[in-house]
């Protein structure tokens, strides 16, 4: 329990076994929780970025360590440090911390695009992760292929509008470029904290169901 | 101006007379008057036409100048135009004939406003910050109305203000209708400050949605007053609380209703779209007139309506409509802004109404400052400890300082019972001076202070494609760790709303044409597509009249091009040709000659035409299009066309090379012909039920897309485009790499004449790989992956409207 002292500041013991509780409920009857656990979830089986969630929560790269690679399962430390990224900041975190929590959140959300671990978002990933997707089964109106345009306009109002300097072919995105168009709220301060949370409202275990 | 305003003055205090006279003229038998002075038939309208031309002119005169307009807000200055004007009046007449009554303003001047504001609300904004919203609309206004009412009591009490006979209850009353923030004056005031957004919709939805609040308070009070202060008792307060809820919320259901009443037409005016602009100016309006028959807040209800309606009205309606609508609200909402301040002004000027106490007024200007701000302090406080984005410090103290009041708490005040409340003019007097106090001083003062104390301004960025598509991205995200962790959080209430929103009610009040265009990112694309559209063809007419046509070789072609617009503007034709290959061809040569001969002719007029013309063609051939690109038609007349559409696209590609040079890229695209080829194979598929053409454009609901375009003079259906477009994949090198790497790599067809399709329409294959991958342009990628993607992953061409599930 070692890394729950990392945000223990901000995550209120009560939410922490809220959070145990979930996480026990997830696994049945196991002690770790595997992706069959997650996939069923039976309100997640409808959300188009299910998979990449899912495997977010394996990623080594979510854990802090710069290890590539994801695990076959995870433990609720491992559990409770994805969640971690989601939390909101409360009026006592310090400016530090928040700066800190930012950059978490947008690494965690570069690694979600990322998934071959190069460092780097290629058009691919990013069409496959944010665009085809996300948005394809949101949509009746977007094919596939508008889709799969769309990733692509977005990629080059990034690579040609705003980067004068750089090749005309930008394959790839790093992560400050990722930061800097794709998240541009990111950087200031109260959007991040505003567009990336899940505030922890009363959780009634009555009414959790694991799928199970 | 002055003179007509004199003119005025003179017809009116002469009309009495006139009238007399006119009278005693008809009764004469001096014969027929060839001429007569009817003054009388026409006073009412007239006086109203020629007040509100002076109210305008009066616009233009304060708009005339610009560096006033900076410093002092528009409504300040209207204000004093309208003192002057009242001073001419009173000189005139020795009496103000003329005022902003109560009937007036509620019934023909406030509501235009409140309709626009309706209308053009920010949604998302607004029920973000609702709840914020909300407790200061509520609480707020109670606080500031009791807090005016005891402290100006308590100094009475301790003789303050002299000799004047208000009891408590009608300080109560008097506080209830200084209490609340008036919207015309914020969107006066603010409109030219321009602060961040959450602030101003903080302080703007407030000042709409108190207005339930004193609606209630008011009239509770002039209850209270009326009836004594003895028969208070439990029962009638509470009746006074309850009376608020059915108020607030009734007044905000029955604007619902209206809004989904109108939606619901607008989806039946296809007929009749000249119309559709009518509906909504006279449902606004009933709703308006509606609240207040039933006694309900008048200004939620038409608030609400505009609001409820806007997303539905926008999708349903033509775009034509939709521009009347936007615009010819906001010449009355302005409109009506505008006289109300002049009036305002005018109002003051009246011997009559005038009663100064000292101790009163200041007192009253006093309290409604300090108890604004305190009020505002201690609910942000609280708000803060829940909110996400606290709110800062100085957003509050702006906040405070545009807590305004206006017409309205005059109007109420106007309204008075004289016969209860004695002391009436010396009220409505300090409405008056607190008005033009928060309106004027505070108007004044507030550029420079948001200035000074560096309040955060709006943005004016536009939110780009990408960060949109991160924004959906993280919805989506949001949503699955909330799932995850079993809790119920917003964003599962606003996906939950979302979701019921768009099964049932958009089901219901959309066109379906409509529901399938509503995606937002859709449109942000589609606006990126006219962007790029239009500085392709700005760049072609800077290069000297589309260059490209003065490519010979590309002369020929575009004459062919040319012949296919035509053809394809002519379906029917087509479809005769359908069995008469020969007929086809002859229709092209004819239409050729005289489109060459235009050409050839460098008729300038003939030429712009053709270079419109071609713009479009070639615009709508490269840029990104929607779904409807892959409906296609299947019809055997079309396999000549594409071979020579073969060719032209070459051609074409050539010379869009010279022209694209700075897009140039090392790569030669290769394609992912696997995709074409499944392309090409599912054309044999949809068939045509009886050949033609025509058909499908009925059984397809997704050209009706008109993409609203005026980029594109064509309905684009057309089968023989799309095939071409099949070839027409200019790839984009920088993105090959990152093509889809399931498809396999496939030798270019001129060096391996294996890899074609025993397929009639093999030839666009051919176009398609041959096209060099010079052009840079997405449009071209787009082009070439949309092939690409339609057979493997579209539906079949059944249309899809029909899928009713929505997932996230």
């Amino acid at each position: 329990m070692l890394m729950i002292n990392v945000f223990v500041s901000s995550v209120s013991t009560e939410q922490i076994k809220n959070l145990h509780m979930r996480f026990q409920q997830l696994c049945g009857n196991e002690k770790t929780l595997r992706k069959e656990h997650l996939e069923n979830i039976p309100t997640l089986a409808d959300n188009p970025i299910k998979t990449e969630i899912i495997k977010a929560f394996f990623d080594k790269r979510n854990q802090h360590n710069n290890e590539l690679g994801s695990y076959e399962e995870i433990g609720f430390e491992e559990f409770l440090m994805v969640m971690s990224h989601f939390r909101p900041p409360s009026i006592k975190t310090s400016a530090e911390e928040k700066a800190a929590m930012r950059k978490r959140k947008v690494r965690f959300l570069f690694n979600m695009h990322d998934t071959d671990g190069d460092g780097k978002i290629t058009l691919e990933e990013y069409r496959k992760v944010g665009i085809v997707e996300g948005l394809l089964s949101e949509s009746e109106s977007i094919g596939q292929e508008v889709a799969r345009a769309i990733a692509d306009a977005a990629m080059l109002e990034v690579a040609s509008t705003n980067v004068p300097n750089m090749v005309r072919e930008v394959t790839k995105i790093t992560l400050a470029l990722f930061l800097h168009f794709a998240c541009p709220q990111i950087l200031k301060d109260l959007e991040m904290e505003s567009r990336m949370y899940v505030r922890f409202l009363d959780m009634n275990t009555a009414n959790l169901h694991c799928g199970k | 101006m002055m003179i007509l305003v004199l003119l005025l003055c003179c017809v009116s205090s002469a009309a009495p007379q006139e009238s007399h006279h006119e009278h005693g003229g008809g009764h004469n038998a001096t014969g027929i008057a060839i001429v007569s002075f009817k003054w009388h038939h026409v006073e009412s309208p007239y006086l109203v036409a020629v007040w509100i031309l002076v109210c305008f002119f009066g616009k233009l005169l304060i708009e005339a100048n610009h560096k006033i307009t900076n410093y002092i807000p528009e409504s300040a200055l209207l204000i004093c135009f309208g003192f002057i004007l009242g001073g001419i009046v009173w000189g005139a007449d020795k009496v103000q004939t003329f005022k902003l009554t109560p009937t007036v303003f509620f019934f023909y001047l406030l509501p235009p406003i409140m309709l626009d504001t309706g209308y053009s609300m920010p949604n998302k904004l607004f029920f973000t910050n609702l709840g914020a919203i909300l407790i200061h609309a509520v609480i707020g206004t109670v606080w500031n109305a009791a807090t005016l009412g005891l402290s100006l009591w308590g100094c009475h009490q301790g003789g303050a203000m002299g000799n004047i006979e208000i009891g408590l209850l009608q300080y109560l009353l008097y506080g209830s209708l200084m209490a609340a923030v008036d919207p015309v004056a914020v969107i006066a005031v603010f409109e030219q400050v321009h602060v961040n957004e959450v602030l101003f919709i903080l302080v703007f939805g407030e000042s709409l949605l108190n207005d339930g609040v004193t609606v209630v308070l008011f009239n509770v009070f002039d209850a209270f007053v009326s009836l004594g202060g003895g028969a208070i008792d439990a029962k009638e307060i509470i009746k006074g609380i309850v009376s608020f809820f059915v108020v607030a919320f009734g007044g905000s259901l029955l604007g619902f209703v209206f809004g989904l009443l109108m939606s619901l037409l607008s989806r039946c005016t296809k007929n009749v779209q000249i119309i559709e602009p009518g509906f909504i100016f006279v449902l606004g309006y009933l709703s308006y007139l509606t609240a207040e028959m039933l006694s309900l807040s008048s200004i939620l209800s038409v608030v609400f309506c505009g609001i409820c309606c806007q997303k539905y009205m926008n999708s349903n309606m033509n775009e034509n409509s939709i521009q009347t609508v936007r615009y010819a609200m906001k010449v009355f909402a302005n409109g009506s802004e505008t006289m109300i301040f002049v009036f305002l002004g005018i109002s003051a000027i009246d011997k009559a109404i005038w009663v100064w106490n000292t101790g009163f007024i200041l007192l009253t200007l006093l309290f409604i400052l300090i108890y604004r701000f305190i009020g505002v302090f201690i609910l942000t406080w609280m708000l803060n400890r829940y909110r996400l984005v606290p709110i800062s410090f100085v957003d509050q103290i702006i906040m405070g300082y545009g807590g305004l009041r206006g017409a309205v708490a005059y109007g109420l005040a106007v309204n008075l019972n004289e016969s209860k409340i004695k002391e009436k003019n010396l009220m409505v007097c300090t409405t008056l001076l607190v008005v033009y106090f928060t309106v004027i001083l505070q108007g004044v003062t507030m550029k420079p202070l948001v200035q000074w104390l560096k309040v955060k301004r709006a943005e004016i960025a536009e939110i780009t494609l990408i960060e949109k598509v991160q924004n959906k991205v993280f919805d989506h995200m949001l949503i699955a760790i909330e799932d995850i962790s079993g809790q119920i959080g917003d964003n599962y209430m606003r996906n939950k709303w979302r979701n019921f929103e768009e099964k049932w009610m958009s089901r219901l009040l959309l066109k379906p044409s409509a529901r399938k265009q509503q995606d937002h990112l859709y449109n942000v694309f589609h606006q990126l597509n006219l962007q790029d559209a239009m500085e392709y063809v700005k760049e072609g007419e800077r290069r000297g009249s589309l260059e490209f046509i003065r490519n010979e070789s590309a002369f020929v072609d575009f004459k062919k091009k040319l012949g296919e617009d035509y053809e394809e503007a002519m379906p029917d034709i087509m479809a005769d040709m359908a069995n008469d290959q020969g007929g086809a061809s002859a229709l092209r040569r004819d239409v050729l000659p005289t489109v060459s001969l235009e050409m050839h002719e460098q008729n300038m007029r003939g030429l712009r035409e053709a270079e419109g013309i071609n713009a479009h063609h070639l615009l709508d051939q490269h840029l990104y299009k929607g779904r409807k690109q892959h409906r296609y038609r299947y019809s055997r007349s079309h396999l000549d066309i594409n071979q020579d559409e073969n060719e032209v696209q070459e051609i074409f590609q050539r010379t869009m090379r010279s022209r694209l040079e700075s897009f140039k890229s090392g790569k030669m695209g290769v394609a992912p012909p696997k995709t074409i080829t499944k392309h090409t194979k599912r054309e044999p598929q949809t068939k045509m039920p009886n050949g033609k053409n025509k058909p499908y454009h009925s059984g397809d609901e997704d050209f009706e897309f008109s993409e609203g375009d005026s980029a594109s003079g064509y309905d684009t259906s057309f089968p023989t485009r799309v095939t071409y477009r099949a070839g027409a994949g200019i790839e984009n090198p920088a993105f090959m790499p990152d093509l889809d790497p399931s498809s396999p790599l496939h030798i270019p067809p001129w060096l391996a004449d294996a890899g074609m399709e025993v397929n009639p329409v093999a030839p666009s294959e051919r176009a398609q790989v041959r096209t060099p991958g010079y052009l840079h342009r997405l449009s071209s990628l787009r082009t070439n992956t949309r092939s690409g993607e339609t057979a493997q992953d579209r539906d079949l061409p059944t249309p899809p409207p029909h899928r009713d599930d929505d997932h996230l």
